[in-house]
């Protein structure tokens, strides 16, 4: 089965659909329809810009530039988990907490996967490794930005309770347990959800996908069920490394709750 | 090498050169079985200097116990052997007798200071503000810690009450234990028999 390769007219048919949108904003008078041909524009731009980048990477087949790239994009999404919460721990703690718990989430899935299930050949071939960390990212982004926001703003609501426990002895660790495993929760309670209502519910994007450029569904379902499994993965890591990265730093060599460090 | 009994008794609790937030340097010494009164205005950094004595907060200067210096023990060891109760004691679980390793003991102080046990199964936020202040004062006790930290632990209490808490505190310091406590009430320095201290302008001084 060969993909029905889309030509750019029928592309320009369904941007009449945004047309249509637009159109109803100005007789509903929404005033959206400026910004929702913009993002329209956008949409499209980004995309084509990143296909081409992608197609030039794929050809290159340079291992450096493929790892280049992965970089860049595990910094982008670092900077994202660090941007969401509204408490900023000090000494770009919120950037080194946000960076280490994707990266790591995300290498070790990636590299995971591709030395055993997906196996291309080369295993760091840029075809497989570029797209698995873009999904593996999202998700462990996701996840490490919710448990780092519940982690900081729990830490502030419960000084009290987390003093009183230091104070009678209790190690930094044990006094934030609770804290921790809250923070953690939160991270991967959107995964749970997913799966759970995937097929049922929605149909996951990237199986959709496959199934649409020819795919048999059930080689299209295989893929999907793995990589369900491979974000699993991303996400507990990026949840508990977020939450852990973060509340060392609340801590210091005599295990004091060091709010100080929090703004 | 172990200090002589004599010079164990004069200074058990020795906190010298303390500077932090709230000024300093600060100076302190007592003895087994002796208390501290601090008293001084509000927001003297009386609060600040129980937390300094516990290794709450960060700031200059050594404490020792017994001639072993905080610094060469692991914080929780030490906050385990000087307990600090904050005015605003926390909570961290739903019922109150989750926060007692050992329910029986707790049980069998409360009547001492007129709570019923039936209390411990009680939710925390149920309970009075000076139910719970003495509940606490109970969990900070109850390990028989060699120093206790208190502050202010009577502030929100009735003076039945107040008479009970005092009474408690004589007994611990009958058997050994050192006191620091702050407080607002000159009288109850007095009934504890505490030196009186005072804070202020960032200077402790003997009242």
């Amino acid at each position: 089965m060969t993909p029905i390769d889309l030509t750019p007219a029928d592309l320009l048919i369904a941007a009449s659909l945004v047309l249509v949108d637009a159109l109803a904003s100005v007789l509903l008078g929404l005033r959206l329809h400026r910004q929702l041909l913009v993002a329209a524009a956008r949409c499209a731009v980004q995309l084509l810009l990143i296909g081409f980048l992608l197609r030039f990477v794929f050809a290159a087949e340079a291992p450096l530039l493929t790892l280049g790239i992965i970089l860049l994009m595990v910094a982008i999404a670092g900077r994202e988990v660090a941007a969401r919460p509204e408490r900023r721990l000090a000494r770009y703690g919120n950037q080194i907490a946000g960076l280490s718990a994707v990266a790591l989430a995300t290498f070790i899935t990636a590299v995971f996967a591709l030395a055993t299930a997906i196996r291309p050949e080369p295993w760091y071939a840029a075809r497989y490794a570029i797209p698995l960390a873009g999904i593996m990212l999202g998700n462990a982004l996701n996840a490490a930005s919710l448990s780092l926001d519940a982690l900081l703003s729990a830490v502030t609501r419960e000084r009290a309770a987390i003093e009183a426990q230091l104070a009678l002895g209790a190690t930094f660790r044990d006094a934030m347990r609770p804290l921790i495993r809250e923070a953690v929760r939160r991270g991967m309670l959107p995964i749970v959800n997913t799966m759970s209502a995937a097929g049922l519910v929605t149909l996951p994007g990237i199986m959709t996908g496959q199934i649409l450029a020819g795919l048999s569904p059930v080689s299209a379902v295989k893929y999907q069920i793995m990589l369900m499994f491979l974000l699993a993965g991303a996400t507990g890591i990026a949840a508990v490394g977020a939450a852990y990265f973060a509340a060392r730093r609340l801590t210091d060599g005599r295990e004091r709750l060091r709010l100080d460090r929090l703004h | 090498m172990p200090p002589s009994p004599a010079e164990a008794v004069a200074s058990f609790l020795v906190a010298a050169g303390l500077r932090g937030a709230a000024g300093g340097p600060f100076d302190l010494e007592l003895g087994r079985g002796e208390a501290v009164a601090i008293t001084g205005p509000s927001g003297a950094g009386k609060s600040v200097l129980l937390r300094m004595i516990a290794d709450l907060d960060p700031h200059e200067g050594q404490v020792a116990l017994g001639g072993a210096d905080r610094a060469a023990m692991p914080a929780p060891s030490w906050r385990r052997r000087v307990a600090y109760l904050p005015a605003e004691p926390g909570w961290w679980h739903e019922t109150a007798a989750a926060h007692f390793p050992d329910r029986a003991a707790a049980a069998e102080m409360m009547p001492q200071l007129a709570l019923a046990p039936a209390l411990l199964d009680q939710k925390i936020h149920r309970l009075s503000t000076g139910e719970r202040m003495r509940l606490a004062l109970i969990r900070t006790i109850l390990p028989r810690p060699d120093v206790l930290l208190l502050d202010e632990p009577t502030g929100a209490l009735d003076p039945k009450a107040t008479v009970l808490v005092e009474k408690l505190l004589a007994l611990r310091l009958a058997a050994g234990t050192a006191i620091v406590m702050v407080t607002h009430d000159e009288e109850q320095a007095q009934r504890l028999g505490a030196q009186r201290m005072h804070l202020e302008g960032g200077r402790l001084n003997l009242a």
